[in-house]
């Protein structure tokens, strides 16, 4: 989980101008798993993304991906040499050629790959799309073929620069699954740039959060949404997302079970059998708190926690809370009024039950590691 | 066919092999050209696209008087020329190869030009993160990304040499079989009060000028992306 082993990490610190924008920005990222470039537009995010592929280059750069070094005060390997799948914003397919050209533009023509042409088709169901030029496809399948031909350069890291972004809801909903599955079934460390904290939500593992082209803070994506001193908690979206393991399935009122560190969630899904993982959202402000365990309410999930910390919010209070009564409880921001706060005398240390009014199920797939 | 003196097809052999061959140095020296030109962050570049252009804007006898100089005895051309024992670079097909390939080369590095400009950087870059070298990159995607540029550059190179004339009687002079063109004939047979032979010819270049800008409009529009 906190991978000590610093030779899969990803070693990042890009410093120079560019025109009049100042870029200072390091980071390590662990060497599996979803790692979200996140910030508002101009933050800088694809500037990192392309310094890390070696299509730009800036004046101080340090650049290193499983012990190798691709980029120091005396290195520079140029793109075309850098082992990176690299999915555009926009498709960027080739129109001089099918899909399938597309698709074998990067794979390797000889030796060993990891990812074969029918692995990916299959992975991203593109077998009916293979004989047909760029220009017949819709948004949604250049997208899904972009990614294929990323995948078949058998890439050691795939970056990802705000791909669904030039797509519409619908379209994003069809290719969401797909990012899950290839989370699901491919061991690639992913650095996934997005200004959308909804889809990172769903995806990432690990957040680089940016400011100004520099790093604000990252790390594992719940323990910065649950950090009180970061902006995250201040977005009127702010939420944490719980990653838990399928305990029963209630078939007769479409609900599940869900074991999470600390406590047990309740939670509208389809089919699902135990041992299954899930993973959901709570709403800082779905969440509500009470001193004495509520009787009779509507409400279905209503948890011990306690309170870790506590931080206002203009007329809010935003509260860390610990499921259970241990210190390892999955983490819950609740986003209370400093009124409530006062009424109810709660402090830190505080022994409390939250009632939990909403939660959303994220991803049938579940993250790749455990 | 009409009965025409065998040196009006000695013209018209001359004509095609000058403009095939000019056609064929320009896109060999066009190419890496138009894509510095299309690439380059050099300040001066545009001077030396100005360069390129100016055949469209000078008269063809200014370009013919300097390329005289130039080819002649005393000029660069003569001692090019010496090495294999000639005197002159003038008046033979040689220069007359090295004049259309100035007068008609920016008729090819402009639509090649547009047309890899016309491609942005993106998919240069997508080829790079897919693991190909610059001149694979350069060979599997510009270039035929940048096809209909192509086309259009050769189509026009090719017909603008055919329709030279100033340049050529400047530094070709009017020799059959070797300098003579078609163009050069037309006006010799009007020279001559030879109307019947001028007016085959003249309505040949008529026909011939129709149908090269019709089959390039027609490639364009089938292409459906225009270089220029």
């Amino acid at each position: 989980m906190n991978g000590i082993m610093s030779d899969d990490q990803i070693h990042a610190a890009f410093r120079g101008s560019l025109g009049r924008f100042e870029l200072d920005a390091q980071f390590v990222a662990p060497g599996r798993g979803v790692t979200a470039l996140f910030g508002p537009s101009g933050c800088g995010k694809t500037t990192v993304l392309r310094c890390l592929a070696g299509l730009q280059r800036v004046e101080h750069g340090l650049c290193k991906v499983g012990g190798e070094v691709w980029q120091d005060a005396r290195t520079f390997r140029p793109a075309h040499k850098r082992p990176v799948g690299y999915v555009f914003q926009e498709a960027s397919l080739f129109a001089h050629l099918s899909v399938r050209g597309n698709l074998m533009y990067g794979a390797p023509s000889s030796g060993k790959s990891t990812v074969d042409l029918d692995e990916v088709v299959g992975l991203l169901g593109l077998s009916r799309l293979l004989a047909r030029s760029p220009a017949k496809l819709s948004g949604g399948e250049r997208q899904r073929v972009a990614i294929g031909r990323a995948l078949l350069a058998q890439p050691r890291i795939l970056l990802m620069d705000e791909p669904l972004s030039a797509l519409d809801q619908t379209t994003r909903d069809e290719i969401l699954p797909f990012l899950d599955q290839l989370h699901a079934s491919l061991s690639l460390p992913v650095i996934y740039v997005s200004h959308d904290l909804a889809e990172v939500e769903r995806l990432a593992d690990t957040l680089v959060l940016m400011e100004h082209g520099r790093v604000v803070a990252s790390g594992p994506l719940v323990d910065l949404q649950s950090d009180l001193s970061l902006p995250l908690v201040a977005a009127r979206e702010a939420s944490v997302r719980l990653d838990g393991v399928v305990a029963s399935h209630d078939a007769a009122y479409g609900l599940i079970r869900l074991d999470v560190p600390g406590g047990s969630l309740v939670v509208h899904a389809g089919a699902a059998r135990p041992g299954d993982r899930r993973r959901v959202r709570i709403g800082a402000s779905d969440v509500s708190l009470a001193r004495e365990r509520p009787q009779a309410s509507s409400i279905l999930n209503i948890l011990p926690a306690r309170i870790v910390s506590a931080q206002p919010a203009g007329r809010d209070m935003n509260v860390l809370l610990s499921l259970g009564a241990e210190p390892a409880g999955a983490r819950l921001v609740a986003r209370i009024t400093h009124r409530s706060w006062d009424e109810l005398g709660l402090d830190a240390g505080m022994d409390v039950f939250a009632q939990v009014k909403g939660i959303s199920l994220l991803s049938f797939g579940g993250p790749s590691r455990p | 066919m009409p009965n025409l003196p065998a040196d009006v097809w000695i013209a018209v052999r001359l004509t095609i092999e000058l403009a095939a061959l000019t056609t064929l140095i320009l896109l060999i020296v066009g190419t890496p050209l138009a894509w510095w030109l299309a690439r380059s962050k050099a300040w001066w570049k545009e001077g030396v696209a100005t360069i390129v252009a100016l055949p469209i804007v000078l008269p063809p006898t200014v370009l013919g008087f300097y390329l005289l100089v130039a080819l002649g005895p005393q000029g660069p051309g003569g001692q090019l020329a010496s090495l294999w024992g000639g005197r002159t670079l003038a008046f033979t097909f040689a220069g007359l190869v090295i004049g259309s390939v100035l007068y008609s080369m920016p008729f090819v590095v402009q639509p090649i030009r547009n047309a890899f400009e016309a491609m942005g950087e993106r998919p240069m870059e997508v080829a790079a993160t897919l693991r190909a070298s610059p001149m694979r990159a350069f060979w599997t995607v510009a270039v035929p990304l940048a096809r209909p540029g192509f086309l259009t550059g050769a189509v026009l190179g090719f017909a603008h040499t055919v329709g030279e004339f100033g340049v050529v009687l400047m530094i070709g002079g009017n020799i059959p079989g070797q300098t003579k063109v078609l163009s050069v004939a037309i006006f010799d047979y009007v020279e001559t009060s030879q109307w019947r032979e001028a007016s085959i010819l003249a309505g040949g270049m008529v026909v011939f000028a129709f149908t090269v800008i019709l089959a390039m409009t027609l490639i364009e529009k089938r292409v459906g992306r225009v270089g220029s």
